[in-house]
């Protein structure tokens, strides 16, 4: 069984369709990233995969369960199975690194107090930041804020871990050291990797799979190499970086014509 | 004419579901409402309402106290330089106490919550709708309404009626040191006069209106809050948004009230 099922999946936002009809399967201990522009629809279907919006129909299937029609409890356990790492980090801004990390675990389980703290310790080791475990998150760089955030979603164990862009904004050293850090645990703890990003280089050094979105619908879904060799002229667009024709030369020239020949410039 | 009826009909609309918002979010939070008391709720819930009525609470006690001194002397004074012409100056002391202990209390005191806390309940909650701290508390499997909401509501419901007994007390001092000076009347008999003129039905009618004022600003500052879209723009609109409705709310409210006690012989 497949760790996440999307079926037939439509979402729009003020009529406007922005996930067309998707279908994807998402194996156990498999990383998919999901890759593609911007306005593709690519962290509209993360938010479906971790049921933070409702579509307008079709369904998401995390480990069987239907996230839009079980029961909060079952929403609950579904949510306990999964950590995400936001783009924009999201640590909480008035709790140090470690109560951050240590939130659900307090809250979520009744491991005693100094299990939590040998946890933290052990998470935050884990992605390289146990000696900042007192600072508050604005006072940690881009690339630790995002470290943390990892740590965060790790702290209960997930079975499923979502990264939303996670090279966003960082430099091409740290976010290859992230690139590095989502490989290690994955072979670590085998989870089920999600990644969105639009950066090839993280996509094809972390992918076992590749979905590839355009405007709503999945030009493409395969592995690194059938995604690399492809030939459909978005993915090929895509990957060699092609501009698209958005302004074609003759409307330009005549727009400049136009403001050339007005009233105002020939005053 | 179409337009203009067009216009009605949406603004009307727009504040139905303003008004369904606030109504929906208040039953949402009063079913959590549990979670943040001590013994039987949440330990974390019940921290957090401690340090949020010392937010609301005993911060506020400086403001709330000095606006009462000077309130208490502008209605003491006005009304003095009036009576004084009919020789009635002893009804300064039924008009400061009855004015106060039904009215100017719990309305000056909801005044200055709405302008401290009511802004910040909106800045804090927008702020965390923009770093997507409200989405993670979500996937972390935790309620915002109950993370958030639950402890500013109970805190408020504790410390806003206080903060109002408290206002009354400092009005009506006030109004003692005038007599005192203007009158040379004692404290003593001040005090006497006090008791005889307020009853018990007017000190209920002022609590009862500090509570659906706490509930008012709680809900409006939070609701605010939770509606920001956008960047640090919005979040601080929806604080400017956050004083003006409540405040204005807090007025209707306190109109709604005193009729009720007017018309049921409360008054």
């Amino acid at each position: 069984m497949a760790m996440i099922s999307v079926r037939d999946l439509v979402v729009e936002y003020d009529g406007r369709r922005v996930l067309d009809g998707l279908n994807l399967d998402i194996e156990p201990g498999e990383t998919m990233v999901l890759l593609g522009g911007s306005g593709a629809g690519k962290s509209t279907l993360l938010r479906q995969i971790i049921g933070l919006d409702r579509p307008q129909s079709g369904s998401v299937l995390v480990k069987g369960i239907d996230i839009n029609r079980c029961s909060p409890a079952e929403l609950k356990q579904v949510r306990r199975a999964m950590g995400v790492a936001f783009q924009s980090a999201a640590l909480f801004n008035s709790l140090s690194i470690e109560d951050n990390i240590a939130l659900a675990l307090r809250e979520h389980t009744a491991l005693a107090p100094s299990i939590i703290d040998l946890s933290v310790w052990m998470k935050l080791a884990v992605v390289g930041l146990a000696d900042f475990e007192n600072l508050l998150p604005q006072e940690l760089s881009g690339g630790m804020k995002k470290r943390a955030a990892v740590a965060r979603a790790l702290a209960l164990d997930p079975e499923i871990l979502v990264f939303d862009e996670p090279s966003a904004g960082l430099d091409p050293i740290v976010a290859a050291e992230l690139d590095e850090l989502i490989l290690l645990l994955k072979q670590a703890f085998q989870m089920t990797v999600i990644v969105v990003t639009h950066e090839l280089p993280s996509a094809f050094r972390i992918a076992d799979r590749i979905a590839m979105l355009y405007k709503g619908s999945f030009l493409a879904v395969g592995t690194k190499e059938e995604i690399r060799t492809s030939q459909h002229p978005r993915i090929r667009q895509f990957l060699d970086r092609v501009p698209d024709n958005t302004a074609p030369e003759r409307a330009v020239e005549a727009y400049f014509e136009k403001y050339v020949q007005s009233p105002e410039v020939k005053r | 004419m179409a337009t203009f009826t067009e216009s009605v009909g949406k603004a009307t609309l727009k504040h139905l579901d303003y008004v369904g918002g606030l109504s929906m979010q208040l039953w949402a939070t009063l079913r959590v409402l549990g979670v943040a008391l001590p013994f039987t709720g949440n330990r974390y819930r019940w921290k957090a309402a401690i340090g949020q009525m010392l937010q609301i609470g005993v911060d506020a006690i400086p403001m709330v106290g000095l606006m009462a001194v000077c309130s208490g002397f502008i209605l003491a004074m006005q009304g003095g330089y009036e009576l004084r012409r009919v020789g009635a100056m002893q009804y300064v002391i039924d008009l400061v106490a009855i004015g106060f202990t039904r009215e100017l209390g719990p309305l000056l005191t909801a005044v200055a919550v709405s302008g401290r806390s009511g802004s910040a309940f909106s800045a804090e909650i927008g702020t965390m709708m923009v770093t997507e701290e409200v989405d993670a508390l979500r996937v972390m499997a935790f309620e915002p309404v109950e993370f958030v909401l639950a402890p500013k509501l109970l805190a408020a419901l504790i410390t806003v009626p206080c903060l109002s007994v408290l206002c009354n007390v400092c009005g009506i001092f006030a109004g003692g040191i005038f007599m005192f000076f203007s009158t040379h009347l004692s404290l003593g008999i001040y005090v006497h006069g006090v008791m005889t003129s307020i009853h018990l039905r007017d000190v209920i009618s002022g609590v009862i209106k500090s509570v659906a004022f706490a509930i008012i600003i709680v809900m409006v500052g939070c609701l605010e809050g939770f509606r920001v879209h956008g960047g640090p723009e919005a979040v601080g609109r929806s604080a400017t948004a956050g004083v003006v409705n409540s405040t204005f709310l807090v007025i209707v409210a306190d109109a709604v009230f005193t009729a009720i006690f007017y018309f049921t012989g409360g008054h």
